[in-house]
């Protein structure tokens, strides 16, 4: 039996159809870049260099989105570019996240000296400076698609940790918990089943926000020349690129930046826009 | 005479339709306590939070006036309504534990308004302020000034709230269910001291409460609320002899009395409840009309 | 009837409980300790409703919780039913676990925020193995007086007094020979503290359980209790039948909480 309360169907928030929406585009476009691609993003054309967006004065039938210094098609590249930003995306944040949550989790419901190991180890590896550390080991474990995942993952599992285990404390301290105990469940138990319910929420918004991190520490790599390899379209390296030449071709550099600024942004509302629709907790 | 007067005083939730105040009229003479009865949800804190200027920013005001001093607040642009307030209003909150800032001596906490607001020397405030607490019964004023609130028990901090509504002589002071958070026995000491400061100093006081015992003790006349409606407005004694409501009948009949063996758990009728609900309703249509 | 015909399901006896405080903690070394319940001793016979009384800081939720292993004393003993569970670990505690259930102060954070209200009242149901927890859970909810479909919902759909039957409902599922209730109705109107006090009342009658109700208020104790046990900073100052407590108070702090209390009269004068 259901009543009239129960009934009533929250809307679907604007900025989760808007950022859902971009993301799937961009998830569609990853895939598909192959066919739907206009042009080899490899190939160099000299005599094709620096063509303006089609709808600037000079612009030759066939690059939408212009071409770079050396008469690659932006478009292209940017679609190809998406291959990489979105599997950093998504595997680097969600190991972090299982990563970093977990622990968060333990040190902060159970206490005692787990939470002693684990909020040392969070205190001493939040001592060092992020970016140097990351491309310090870049710098050891050599350039790849693995290297760039396994930094942000080093670097950022403390995010989640700290702020799971802060939520954990509050939670564990909570009646339902004393309940669960009183009712006989085990602490292990209680950790999955009255605790994570209720930071899961809060998981879905650092899920999310990591993802777009993820896509600007790999861009910032890019940048710097430590990504993948230097052929590869990534949106850090047209990033790069474009900033050379930003007098003569801003689309080189601006079209790319836009990209990654709505996917980043999108990633962040989507986090926002889930909770808002799913969480049972009314606010 | 009456110091203040609310005519006709109506709020809702902002961009809906759910009403939290409808058409509340009542009146305080000057020095006379007030109190406002009802359950969670009757709406009888937001009168007070809407004379003071706290309502949340989630109501707004739909209609009609607080006469503070002659003047109508609602009337007044919002800078000059909150001078006023400030000058003629107080507020004794609910919660001691958190209506003093942990990081601040007590002393500052007290002489801060009259300096700022208005315009005390340091040296007058202070003074005031130790003549103050002494007048709530705290020994060692000196000390007490200079301590933190986490050196000091609930009660301690309630009195200190206390001398701090009353630092100003405002013309009127709220109180928010000021004992609510209390140990029973610190209540009696309170409350006592809350109707000893309001008979010295002759302040009209707006008591919100829901314990109809506590009303008992401190009150003179009071005002029933459920569903922000008021449904009953009387002399204290009479209501004790005879509630003209059935509905403050059987929230009388609700309150424990210890003294009592037997009948003292008597819920409130559902039938009772759904008769003010329905009444309430029809409140609503002949507004509408 | 007499304490030497109803066999005792609780006996306490020398109960100490210290927790370490933290405010005090230096800097190095360990937090001096806090000694919250300072040897009590007193017997809970079966079929007894037991009010326990005393102000904040008197260490009645503390015995409260001791009495259900939420906490584990520093000294001294709890048997329940002859069995002594002062220092029983987990493990071993899980079956009587069973037999003494506790309803919590605030039913808002006593109830998970994100489980529905059937979920809440099956899981300890499944915990001890019991057949068909929904339905078990359903029923429970028909004993506390509220429609099945209330099953579906969460916790913040529900009013006050409806949370708290739904802590209520959760704690006789078990069918458990003992609950202890922690300040239940302190936080409810009077209009549905009087609602749930009657329910507890029935159920207990109903069910033969035998209840521990601590409160703040003597007043909505007298009706409920056969005997109250007044606390006072970590101490037992008062163990009396309930008419003779009332009738004739012996301490003084028991004294000074009655007379502290309001009612709603205006003929009572407080000195």
């Amino acid at each position: 039996m259901l009543d009239g309360r129960s009934q009533i169907k929250r809307k679907l928030p604007p900025r989760l159809i808007l950022s859902a929406g971009w993301l799937i585009l961009l998830g569609a476009a990853a895939m598909l870049a192959p066919w739907i691609a206009p042009k080899d993003p490899l190939a160099q054309d000299l005599f094709l260099g620096q063509l303006p967006p089609a709808w600037v004065q000079g612009h030759e039938p066939g690059y939408l989105l212009g071409t770079d210094s050396l008469g690659r098609d932006v478009l292209s590249r940017i679609l190809y570019g998406t291959r990489l930003a979105l599997t950093v995306a998504l595997l680097a944040g969600s190991i972090t996240c299982i990563i970093g949550a977990t622990l968060g989790l333990l040190a902060g419901f159970l206490r005692g000296w787990v939470d002693i190991m684990i909020s040392r180890a969070i205190d001493i590896w939040m001592a060092f400076p992020p970016v140097l550390f990351s491309i310090l080991l870049i710098a050891v474990l050599g350039p790849g698609l693995t290297s760039i995942i396994i930094a942000i993952v080093v670097i950022d599992w403390t995010r989640f940790a700290r702020v799971i285990r802060a939520e954990a404390m509050t939670q564990g301290a909570m009646d339902y918990v004393a309940s669960a105990q009183v009712a006989g469940r085990t602490r292990l138990s209680t950790m999955f089943t009255e605790i994570l319910p209720n930071v899961l929420p809060t998981i879905t918004v650092l899920l999310t926000l990591e993802m777009g991190i993820a896509i600007i520490v790999e861009a910032i790599l890019s940048f710097v020349n430590l990504s993948i390899s230097t052929d590869d379209p990534t949106w850090g390296g047209m990033i790069a690129e474009g900033r050379t030449s930003i007098h003569q071709a801003w689309w080189v550099l601006v079209f790319p930046l836009i990209t990654l600024f709505l996917t980043v942004l999108s990633f962040s509302q989507l986090g926002e826009g889930l909770k808002d629709r799913f969480d049972p907790v009314l606010r | 005479m009456s110091y203040l007067t609310i005519r006709n005083l109506s709020a809702n939730l902002k961009g809906r339709p759910d009403r939290i105040l409808r058409n509340v009229s009542l009146q305080v003479a000057a020095g006379e306590v007030r109190g406002l009865v009802g359950e969670s949800g009757a709406g009888k804190s937001m009168i007070g939070k809407a004379i003071l200027g706290t309502l949340p920013l989630s109501i707004e005001i739909t209609g009609g006036e607080i006469i503070l001093d002659g003047t109508d607040l609602l009337k007044l642009p919002p800078a000059q309504r909150r001078t006023r307030i400030g000058q003629f209003c107080a507020l004794i909150p609910q919660d001691p534990l958190t209506a003093l800032n942990p990081s601040r001596r007590i002393g500052p906490q007290i002489t801060n308004r009259l300096v700022d607001i208005l315009r005390w020397t340091r040296a007058d405030a202070e003074k005031r302020a130790r003549e103050l607490l002494a007048e709530v019964h705290i020994p060692d004023p000196e000390r007490v000034m200079r301590s933190y609130p986490h050196e000091l028990s609930g009660g301690m901090r309630q009195r200190i709230l206390i001398a701090s509504a009353f630092a100003a002589e405002p013309k009127l002071i709220v109180a928010d269910e000021p004992t609510t958070a209390l140990d029973v026995t610190v209540q009696k000491q309170i409350l006592k001291l809350i109707a000893e400061m309001q008979a010295r100093h002759g302040t009209a006081l707006l008591f919100v409460t829901h314990d109809l015992g506590v009303v008992s003790k401190v009150c003179q006349s009071l005002s029933v609320l459920y569903g922000g409606l008021v449904l009953e407005d009387s002399r204290m004694t009479d209501f004790f002899h005879a509630p003209k409501h059935p509905y403050s009948r059987a929230l009388l009949a609700a309150t424990p009395k210890y003294t009592d063996p037997d009948g003292s758990l008597t819920p409130v009728p559902d039938a009772v409840v759904a008769a003010t609900r329905a009444e309430v309703e029809a409140a609503d249509r002949s507004a509408h009309v | 009837m007499s304490e030497s015909y109803a066999p005792n399901l609780y006996q306490i006896d020398n109960l100490r409980l210290s927790l370490a405080d933290m405010t005090k903690k230096p800097l190095v070394g360990a937090a001096p300790r806090l000694e919250i319940l300072k040897g009590l001793s007193f017997t809970i016979p079966k079929g007894e409703i037991l009010g326990i009384v005393g102000g904040s800081g008197s260490g009645k939720s503390t015995l409260g919780r001791a009495l259900v292993r939420l906490l584990e004393p520093s000294g001294g003993s709890i048997k329940f039913d002859g069995k002594d569970i002062t220092h029983l670990p987990e493990t071993d505690l899980h079956p009587l676990r069973r037999r003494f259930q506790m309803i919590f102060q605030d039913p808002m954070s006593s109830l998970n925020p994100r489980h529905r209200v059937g979920a809440i009242i099956a899981a300890p149901l499944s915990l001890h193995g019991l057949s068909n927890p929904r339905q078990r859970a359903l029923e429970a909810l028909d004993h506390v007086g509220l429609p099945r479909g209330f099953a579906t919902r969460y916790p913040h759909e529900l009013s006050g007094g409806q949370r708290q039957r739904i802590g209520i409902a959760r704690a006789i599922a078990l069918k458990p020979d003992f609950i202890l209730a922690d300040e239940i109705v302190s936080g409810l109107d009077v209009s549905s503290q009087a609602q749930v006090l009657n329910l507890l009342e029935t159920l207990v009658k109903d069910l033969g359980l035998t209840l521990a109700f601590i409160s703040h208020d003597l007043s909505v104790i007298r009706r409920l209790c056969t005997r109250i046990l007044v606390l006072h900073r970590g101490e037992i100052v008062e163990n009396a039948a309930t008419p003779a407590l009332f009738a004739n108070p012996q301490a003084s702090y028991t004294r000074d909480l009655l007379d502290a209390i309001p009612l709603p009269d205006p003929k009572q004068v407080w000195a």
